[in-house]
């Protein structure tokens, strides 16, 4: 059966059930049409990721065809695993696709675990997230009844700490290991993985957008974005945004509209943090003129990573919000490297003195120096994304660092506070 | 010869501080005592005092290495 691919800027959200439910099998391919898998051999369609030019969507922004071809080029039993942990605490996309559009996800699993004979298949959802993980088991029920896969896709529950979802982590729980736990590489999981095997880790978001590429080609893939950032990216907005919410927009898109698109900001923004909580602060002046791809965002310092945009309220105090976040991201350290289980928890501290007003001469300086030292010092780069934040919040909020380091506490009201979204069951800090 | 490197794998290091009072010259220590390490290649002339600081490591975290870094990152 071949239909139409699909038009305009909706390609992973026009593949969504309505409600919660998520898109039923038969639905679903009356919509897109057959799935790809079994249509192109492993050489097809690493040729097929290059034409494409499709970046991962876990944060690194990867080029997908060069993981590819790391395992394709592998000998022996390979693994291919969906990573759908998405740790980050401002991110739901994965979580949305997972629920609402299940089978676009599967459909590009097939297609990569097809084309890589590979002899296990994992999709991994939090343990956490009981709601989510019942719509893939109902999906992966469906294909099976259907027969639609040539080989059987198993569902995995890992944890849904903050680290949870790094790729040396991830198959470390995978294989038995403690939850949260990055190993020292290399060897690389795409060297050796799951059970020892090279293994391709690729964000669930990437295998939705392989389920249509598979069907519908790198040409159409391109129609949408720019010829670094083609195609369409999924971007969770939050904080003082008119519509809150998980959108879709082309690559390489500008900030501007995407929140021209969200209803605009609610109130007045004083500044955006993008890319997460190893992300990066820009004021609303910066931030007003800011395109968000890969070169756009690297040329200001910053990064999209999973598609994240908070903007924060005139009024509230980026500052107090950055030391928030600094608490979590200390709790959230594995624990296995003391650049970062010692270096987050003082930067922590140290920007919650400066928050209240009560912060010891040279504070800013320390900061200054602890994130340089900090930085790349970890088995993993928890450490590096959480010290990037606060280095662009001294950048961002230069003005009130200086009333903090005078000695004034933040002014804010109540219900200006606590802006960054946290797990809810996090005590509030500061 | 490949030109070698010292790297340190910071989850089994745990602040003895010895490399640092080995090789002043490439390792300095943090403010919680963990090695910070100057991974550019080492010359021939500094072989030695890196070799030793390498033995010194109580908990072996310290590596001297010809190998490159990985080429592929990332999510």
């Amino acid at each position: 059966m071949t239909v139409a691919p699909p038009t305009g800027l909706r390609r992973l959200l026009g593949a969504m059930g309505s409600g919660v439910a998520g898109l039923p099998l038969d639905e679903h391919l009356e919509r897109f049409g057959d799935p790809p898998a079994g249509t192109m051999s492993a050489e097809e369609l690493a040729r097929l990721l290059d034409d494409s030019g499709l970046r991962g969507r876990g944060g690194a922004g990867f080029p997908t065809s060069v993981k590819f071809r790391s395992v394709g080029s592998s000998r022996g039993r390979r693994v291919v695993v969906a990573n759908g942990a998405e740790g980050e605490p401002a991110s739901h996309k994965d979580q949305l696709l997972l629920s609402a559009a299940p089978h676009l996800v599967l459909d590009g699993v097939a297609l990569v675990a097809d084309a890589l004979s590979a002899r296990k298949t994992i999709i991994c959802v939090k343990h956490s997230d009981p709601a989510t993980q019942e719509a893939v088991i109902q999906a992966l029920a469906e294909r099976e009844q259907a027969g639609i896969d040539s080989m059987k896709i198993g569902l995995a529950g890992v944890s849904s700490g903050y680290v949870g979802g790094e790729e040396s982590a991830l198959v470390n729980e995978l294989n038995g290991g403690p939850p949260g736990k990055p190993k020292f590489v290399p060897p690389r999981p795409f060297e050796r993985g799951v059970g020892g095997h090279p293994t391709l880790i690729q964000n669930v978001e990437t295998f939705a957008h392989l389920g249509l590429i598979g069907r519908f080609g790198w040409e159409w893939y391109r129609e949408q974005g720019t010829p670094e950032d083609p195609g369409t990216h999924l971007v969770t907005l939050s904080g003082a945004i008119g519509a809150p919410g998980v959108y879709e927009m082309e690559g390489g898109g500008s900030l501007q509209a995407l929140v021209d698109a969200a209803g605009g900001t609610a109130g007045s923004v004083q500044a955006y943090l993008i890319g997460g909580y190893g992300g990066s602060w820009f004021n609303a002046g910066v931030a007003s003129r800011l395109n968000l791809g890969h070169g756009d965002m690297r040329a200001v310092g910053g990064a999209l990573g999973p598609g994240i945009v908070v903007a924060l309220p005139a009024g509230a105090c980026g500052i107090a919000e950055t030391a928030r976040v600094l608490r979590y991201m200390a709790g959230e350290s594995s624990g296995q490297c003391g650049p970062c289980l010692y270096g987050l928890a003082a930067v922590a501290y140290e920007l919650e003195e400066l928050a209240a007003g009560v912060a010891r001469p040279g504070s800013v300086e320390r900061l200054e120096r602890w994130s340089a030292d900090i930085t790349g010092r970890g088995a993993c780069s928890h450490p590096d994304g959480a010290v990037r934040m606060v280095r662009s919040c001294l950048r961002a909020f230069a003005e009130d660092l200086m009333q903090h380091e005078a000695g004034r506490p933040c002014q804010t009201m109540p219900g200006i506070r606590d802006i960054l979204p946290l797990p809810d069951n996090l005590a509030m800090v500061g | 010869m490949t030109p070698k490197h010292l790297r340190v794998n910071p989850i089994i290091c745990e602040a003895h501080g010895l490399c640092a009072e080995l090789f002043p010259e490439r390792i300095q220590l943090d403010d919680w005592g963990y090695p910070i390490i100057d991974e550019t290649p080492i010359h021939v002339d500094l072989i030695d005092h890196a070799e030793r600081a390498v033995e010194a490591c109580p908990t072996l975290a310290l590596l001297l290495e010809a190998r490159a870094r990985a080429g592929v990152e990332g999510t």
